[in-house]
């Protein structure tokens, strides 16, 4: 049920899917870059999230129209390809697991701090979207167990580093920013840097795994606060 | 060296190209000017090609002082202008000495003007463009998205022009006048219902004063968002409706991606205008075919290139 839409006179939406499945998000990564690799003449930004990807075209060049012509043969391609070639980058992520909401959000889920750690380092998440600022990963899938409503009042300032959960989902603060997530602890990784080369390590339909890690290590590997 | 000393910076002046393309895929904001219309004006005048590095100035109050011969351009916001106290007109270019001073009072109509120097503010570009995002905490003279301070110097190489050129009235926008924005009909408009579409039209909004750079939040007869699943990449001049119904248009600092119901994209161009628009203005929507938007705007390219 691919179905394109203009997004306004320069940009095309893609809609692949009516829900995300465990495996989407890698899927739409692969596409994303065979669509660079056979489009990026043309567009200036392709921008994956849950469901759909975003072409946004240089006007100047082509048309929606145009665009959705040259796109068919790829999106077909797409769907004939196998699932298997999608497994998307793992990365190890440190954290120390000291954050402040951390009693806080064992004490609302009925568990204790070192289950909620558990739980939470158990799983392996995949990224499903990167947006709200530059760096910011949406992983999934969140253990059930630890599932909580946002905030009711976001804090004006959580750290750059920060660990955080909501719903179904957990993310890093790649830059100190306000937030409305349960922070359960703090990563010396920086998950955005202009100056690097990609300026952010991980891509939609990576893997991510956190490996807890205690303050001595957390500040020996450059972590600050 | 050659350039500019800043002895006043205004409330929020920004240094601006042609905007950060190429890294939304990783949550950056494209940025750019807030008006692209006298933006490009700006460095029409001076020769300069579209998207050459210039000054972004929120609501005036600015003083610099030259340290080079060259050639400048003011358009947008109607605010009053001179140099070394001697008036001089909006949307149009003029000379500069070295040791002169240029000075813009606070803005009367309109609430942004740019200001372009014959070829180009020279600084180093962040992710290949100099265009200052503050809260992605990229761009500007410090590449960290920092705002124009008192003391900063604003490099450009020496330059003369052959002699003045102005914009033709035609192309110069009132900003008092009450706009009617041209909206492409999309998104999850069908989920809206015919008849909040109807009223949507029909409706005079207000500017609210908690519009920004990244978005316009219109005020008026709230809408009934419909529910929406996931969120998804966004587009300039987006039509946002929250959950209390009252409208948001996602322009130059727009997020990346976005999750509330859309109601359609405004024309780009109407985007630029509705920038101009101050607190309390009102204004309406008009519908406009995508292909029809398209042409239009395919023509303001061609214009400058």
């Amino acid at each position: 049920m691919i179905q394109f839409e203009p997004a306004g006179a320069e940009a095309l939406l893609v809609r692949l899917a009516e829900a995300p499945d465990a495996a989407l998000p890698a899927r739409i990564a692969v596409l994303a870059e065979r669509v660079r690799a056979e489009l990026g003449d043309v567009l200036t930004d392709v921008v994956p999230a849950w469901t759909s990807l975003l072409l946004h075209y240089d006007l100047r060049r082509i048309d929606h129209r145009q665009l959705a012509e040259r796109l068919a043969p790829v999106l077909e391609a797409w769907q004939r390809g196998p699932d298997t070639q999608t497994a998307g980058r793992l990365h190890l992520i440190p954290v120390w697991y000291a954050g402040e909401d951390l009693p806080w959000v064992a004490q609302q889920c009925g568990l204790s701090v070192n289950t909620v750690i558990d739980l939470h380092c158990a799983a392996e998440y995949r990224v499903g979207a990167i947006g709200f600022a530059p760096g910011f990963a949406y992983l999934t899938e969140l253990d059930a167990r630890l599932a909580l409503p946002r905030r009711a009042t976001p804090r004006t300032r959580v750290p750059a580093g920060s660990l955080a959960i909501a719903e179904r989902q957990t993310a890093i603060y790649p830059q100190t920013s306000p937030g409305g997530w349960h922070l359960l602890g703090r990563s010396p990784w920086r998950l955005f840097d202009a100056a690097r080369q990609p300026p952010c390590p991980l891509a939609v339909g990576d893997r991510v795994r956190f490996i807890p890690i205690d303050e001595a290590a957390y500040r020996a590997a450059g972590g600050e606060g | 060296m050659s350039g500019w000393r800043v002895l006043r910076a205004g409330p929020l002046s920004l240094l601006q190209d042609a905007g950060r393309l190429g890294w939304q895929h990783l949550g950056v904001s494209p940025a750019g000017p807030a008006d692209g219309h006298a933006a490009a004006w700006a460095n029409h005048l001076l020769g300069n090609r579209a998207g050459t590095p210039l000054l972004e100035i929120a609501l005036g109050d600015v003083l610099l002082e030259a340290h080079c011969a060259t050639w400048v351009a003011l358009c947008g916001a109607d605010a009053p202008l001179s140099l070394d106290g001697q008036p001089r007109a909006l949307w149009s270019r003029f000379a500069v000495a070295a040791g002169q001073r240029l000075q813009i009072g606070f803005a009367r109509r309109g609430q942004r003007l740019y200001l372009a120097v014959a070829g180009g503010f020279e600084l180093d570009a962040v992710l290949g463009s100099v265009a200052t995002q503050r809260r992605d905490g990229l761009g500007g003279l410090d590449g960290r998205g920092s705002a124009l301070a008192v003391g900063d110097w604003l490099a450009c190489a020496p330059s003369s022009l052959p002699g003045p050129a102005a914009t033709p009235a035609r192309f110069i926008p009132d900003y008092a006048q009450s706009p009617v924005l041209r909206m492409m009909v999309g998104g999850d408009a069908q989920a809206f219902g015919r008849e909040q579409l109807a009223g949507f039209f029909q409706q005079t909004w207000r500017v609210t004063a908690q519009s920004d750079r990244m978005g316009a939040r219109l005020a008026g007869e709230p809408l009934r968002a419909p529910a929406r699943p996931w969120s998804e990449g966004v587009a300039f001049g987006a039509l946002q409706v929250p959950p209390d119904g009252q409208p948001i248009v996602l322009l130059a600092d727009r997020q990346t991606m976005g999750g509330y119901p859309l109601l359609g994209w405004v024309h780009p161009r109407d985007c630029w205008r509705l920038a101009q628009s101050t607190a309390h203005q009102t204004l309406r929507f008009t519908p406009i075919s995508v292909e029809s938007a398209q042409a239009d705007l395919r023509a303001f390219y061609r214009f400058f290139g």
